[in-house]
């Protein structure tokens, strides 16, 4: 056994998800086979319902596979039972949405901590990570703040600060800069990117190409499979037809 | 008195002048009051509620919360009151995507020197108070709108708060997930929590105890 040697942050082989409802099931996702290396930028894109937000969940351990095997840092987790599974996201794995998800009565410097304080990390230890964090993402300075007193290209700032806070191995954005006004996604974009400069291994959803460009490699689904993309098919795929 | 209010005002700057956003509030609340806040768009009812959960510091006048002056504390002091004491109830629920049910409702235990153990048994009591234990380890996107409103209200008060306040917490909910909230809010009220909500909504404010009408951030009925 090498695979220890290899630098894949994620493995993931021959992956299903299969939905059943009222007799009928549906395949969400179909044999997704999908290796991430350390230090790697790929973004996931597709036309809605292709599965690329169940995908993003199984990645993120919000969900398990029906059928197939993902390893995350070298560890199978399709089958860890729920605590398990809690313990291991909330270590490895720092969360950016499209929403930013911040709790409007704690102040920034609350709730990037929020996820340390999970781990029992001392306050002293927490104090710095999160100070750094700020820093990182140039928010240091409202770390007194409440996120009503934000716009939202800085509250989503705030929340890749509380992302990176607990040195994740990989960062998934779901759509992170969706609620955002051009100019402030691509404030967001720019952190992601200098984040990547620095060694973050980053997860994208989106569904705009412009965004998707910033990445080093663009995985395309259509009805739950990964896909090769002729030119039509990205037309097709930037439309976002009804599927 | 739980809360007093002495002619509080809130301005904000304009230009060289300022504009008011609430003109002389003197409000007396008292435990196991349900206070609904309304009136029309602007006229004052978000800012004030977020005035009363200490939010907001930029104002001036008397704020005294169980005979303590809130005006004359520092941040510190004010944000210790606000974790310790108030519990609050968001539109649009701020639930964690990424936490379950179980570890959304320990948040507010987590601020607190509250032990591992007791943390325990604190979250499983409030998920059976509120029926929701089938769903601890489910994630927010998984419960309909009506059962995420319902995870944030029994995580505004799973530290048993002096008072539960709540922003138009029915705004983004069906009628009838809107009813089941207001049913659970006066459970609560008439299990002794104090209640202030703001809302548009007439059927809303019935279930409360008192309403206070706020026009261009004036009280003009009570």
């Amino acid at each position: 056994m090498n695979a220890t040697a290899l630098p894949a942050v994620i493995r993931m082989k021959d992956l299903t998800k299969v939905f059943a409802t009222d007799e009928v099931e549906t395949h969400a996702l179909s044999n997704v086979s999908l290796d991430i290396a350390r230090g790697e930028y790929v973004s996931i894109g597709g036309p809605s319902g292709c599965g690329k937000s169940t995908l993003l969940s199984i990645l993120g351990l919000l969900d398990s596979p029906t059928g197939g095997a993902y390893e995350l840092n070298n560890r199978p987790v399709s089958e860890l039972p729920a605590s398990e599974r809690a313990r291991v996201r909330n270590r490895e794995i720092g969360f950016i949405f499209q929403s930013f998800n911040l709790i409007g009565d704690l102040t920034v410097f609350e709730n990037v901590e929020l996820p340390l304080t999970y781990r029992g990390m001392r306050p002293a230890d927490r104090r710095q990570r999160v100070t750094d964090a700020l820093e990182r993402v140039g928010m240091a300075h409202r770390a007194k703040h409440l996120p009503s007193q934000l716009s939202g290209g800085q509250q989503q700032r705030v929340a890749v600060a509380r992302a990176v806070a607990g040195e994740p191995v990989i960062l998934l954005a779901d759509e992170p800069t969706g609620n955002l006004d051009s100019k402030s996604g691509e404030a967001v974009m720019e952190l992601l990117h200098e984040l990547h400069r620095a060694g973050a291994t980053i997860c994208m959803v989106t569904h705009d190409p412009r965004y998707a460009r910033h990445a080093q490699r663009n995985i395309h689904l259509f009805d739950g499979r990964i896909v090769d993309e002729p030119e039509e098919e990205r037309q097709w795929a930037d439309a976002d037809l009804p599927s | 008195m739980l809360i007093s209010l002495r002619d509080l005002e809130r301005t904000y700057p304009q230009g060289v002048a300022r504009s008011y956003v609430l003109r002389r509030i003197n409000v007396d609340i008292k435990e196991g009051e349900f206070v609904s806040i309304m009136g029309p768009s602007g006229a004052g009812k978000s800012t004030l509620l977020h005035i009363l959960g200490m939010h907001d510091a930029a104002w001036s006048g008397e704020y005294f919360f169980q005979d303590q002056p809130v005006h004359k504390m520092s941040a510190k002091q004010r944000s210790e009151l606000h974790k310790r004491h108030i519990g609050f109830v968001f539109q649009s629920y701020h639930l964690l995507d990424n936490l379950t049910v179980y570890e959304n409702l320990e948040i507010p235990l987590s601020y607190r020197d509250v032990g591992r153990k007791e943390r325990q048994s604190i979250v499983a009591e409030t998920l059976d108070r509120f029926q929701i234990v089938a769903k601890k380890d489910l994630y927010p996107s998984q419960l309909s709108g009506g059962q995420q409103q319902l995870v944030g209200v029994a995580r505004a008060v799973i530290a048993h708060p002096q008072i539960l306040l709540a922003d138009e917490p029915t705004g983004n909910l069906h009628s009838e997930q809107g009813k089941e909230i207001m049913e659970l809010f006066r459970k609560l009220n008439d299990a002794g929590t104090t209640i202030v909500q703001v809302t548009h909504s007439d059927v809303n404010a019935a279930y409360g105890s008192r309403i206070i009408h706020l026009r261009d951030g004036w009280v003009v009925d009570d």
